[in-house]
């Protein structure tokens, strides 16, 4: 069993965090990225070709990691690959030692370097979840055929309270989990009125019994990357009383101010009921991680 | 119905350069209803590469002809008398039109003047919209009719992904949400059940990745 399940079974309170692959085969760039975040959280995503741009892969990245020690969580879209590349790579995975899939459908190739690419979607994240699922369950490919050593992933999946229809995001996110998504990592919360409601309705319908819910959270650099965020980046809701804020300091105090607004998120949600931990995607900046974990009281013993 | 547009200008002139005698068939189906290809773009076009050509000191001569349906042998087989001495044929039918003329008359060369963009409908005057992939699997019955294969720009089944915002899709404020959209009708109609269900991996081998679809009724079959 994986570190990460171990922990969320064990009832802690964990902290991942997000770690993008560089845009070329420099693996000192990954392991640089690592040993920022080692010891002071529990594991480490690395996004799939996020945003449509071509890194190195998720799967090779997250072995480096695994190198040094650190519990890695791979994610995987469903933008660029089939069924069967889908399959080959959870078994490829696997055998490197990766024992975490976040299963998604990934970001539109139109908001990459290849917007003239043809994307696969062979499957959605919901039938991919499904997919890892039996193969671990059943020990059987889609196709039916047995599986030769059975990849015992530890299955999560997305959700973004923040998109529309609002209404409708608890009975998808039950979608996923009834698939077999054991957890759920969030998009980014500004908005924490919102995401309040949103973790009533989880705690409600029970679903944080079914799958541990971690909570996404991102450090706001400056006020323009804020009000980037809220007006060009879909599904994401930044309250104007943030943007106001990090307006109201001077420039070269925003990034503090950024950090200040993520650690009283953090206190936040740790009141909130039905969160099993914090997912924090620091963009291009994971060297903060480690100052908002302790800042934030997240982990007990620190290296 | 198809729905096409003419190719450049000048993409199309430098097709038929090489030739003396250019018949332009038109097709009276659907691309005359969206405006790319019927009696009068075929006239026009004619008129067009005639003055073109002739600028540039090229001799050469064009004929015209507009048939009811370019996808039909029936009406093909009427272009047999008009084809004598003729060199090229450029056609302003879909690719199906295109194929079937160079398929019918081997012996000369056919140039596409469209470029067959879609299975769709004129929603207004002037806006044609894509509504039907041709996938060979329809499942617009658990979708209200509406189809998430052509208006779900990822072409989920289980949808909406995150990006969905305020009835947009991500990609651009342009594009609705076609899983809003299935969501709001499912709503209405009072089965926001059928969304409960997981939608199964497609089975894709109907659509062109299954290789060239043909269909064979045998009550009407004819050797």
């Amino acid at each position: 069993m994986g570190k990460l399940k171990e922990l969320l079974e064990k009832k802690t309170f964990v902290v991942t965090a997000e770690c993008g692959p560089p845009k070329g085969a420099d693996r000192g760039i990954i392991e640089k990225k690592g040993g920022l975040l080692k010891g002071y959280v529990d594991a480490v995503n690395v996004t799939d070709n996020q945003t449509s741009i071509v890194r190195m892969s998720s799967i090779a990245s997250c072995a480096i990691l695994k190198g040094l020690e650190i519990e890695p969580i791979m994610q995987m879209t469903t933008r660029d690959r089939n069924r069967i590349t889908i399959q080959s790579d959870i078994f490829g995975a696997y055998a490197l030692g990766i024992e975490n899939i976040l299963c998604l459908s990934g970001d539109h190739q139109k908001f990459g370097n290849h917007p003239q690419a043809r994307n696969v979607f062979d499957l959605d994240s919901i039938q991919l979840i499904q997919t890892v699922k039996m193969m671990r369950d059943e020990g059987k490919v889609l196709g039916g055929d047995s599986i030769e050593g059975i990849p015992k992933m530890f299955i999560g999946a997305v959700e973004n309270p923040f998109a529309d229809p609002f209404e409708f995001r608890l009975p998808r996110l039950s979608k996923k989990i009834r698939a077999g998504a054991e957890f759920i990592q969030t998009q980014c919360i500004f908005n924490l009125e919102k995401f309040k409601r949103f973790m009533e309705g989880i705690v409600e319908k029970g679903l944080s019994e079914k799958a541990y819910i971690l909570a996404g959270i991102t450090p706001l650099k400056s006020a323009g990357m804020a009000n980037y965020i809220k007006n060009s980046v879909a599904g994401m809701d930044v309250p104007d009383e943030i943007i106001t804020r990090l307006k109201g300091v001077a420039k070269e105090k925003q990034k503090e101010e950024g950090i200040e607004i993520c650690v009283e998120t953090i206190e936040e949600i740790k009141k909130i009921e039905g969160v099993a931990g914090i997912h924090i995607m620091a963009i291009e900046w994971e060297e903060v991680v480690p100052f908002i974990v302790k800042r934030a009281n997240l982990k007990i013993n620190l290296p | 119905m198809i729905i096409a547009e003419r190719k450049p200008f000048d993409e199309i002139k430098k097709m038929i350069l090489p030739h003396k005698r250019v018949l332009l068939v038109g097709c009276g189906t659907c691309v005359s209803v969206c405006m790319s290809g019927g009696e009068k773009e075929t006239k026009i076009l004619a008129l067009s590469l005639k003055m073109a050509t002739r600028l540039e000191g090229k001799e050469i001569e064009f004929f015209e002809e507009t048939i009811i349906r370019q996808c039909e042998w029936e009406f093909v087989d009427e272009l047999i008398d008009k084809i004598k001495d003729i060199d090229a044929i450029l056609s302003l039918g879909c690719g199906i039109g295109v194929s079937v003329i160079a398929e019918r008359f081997p012996q000369i060369p056919v140039y596409p003047a469209l470029n067959t963009s879609f299975l769709g409908f004129p929603e207004k005057q002037g806006l044609w919209v894509e509504r039907c992939g041709a996938c060979g699997n329809c499942i617009l019955h658990l979708t209200a009719g509406i189809c998430p294969v052509v208006r779900c720009s990822k072409g989920l089944f289980n949808g909406p992904c995150g990006g969905s915002n305020k009835g947009k899709c991500e990609i651009s404020k342009d594009v609705p949400c076609a899983w809003q959209i299935i969501y709001d009708r499912l709503k209405e109609l009072n089965k926001l059940e059928l969304l409960d269900e997981i939608i199964p991996p497609k089975d894709w081998s109907t659509e062109r990745s299954g290789g060239l679809r043909k269909i064979i009724r045998e009550d009407v079959y004819m050797i």
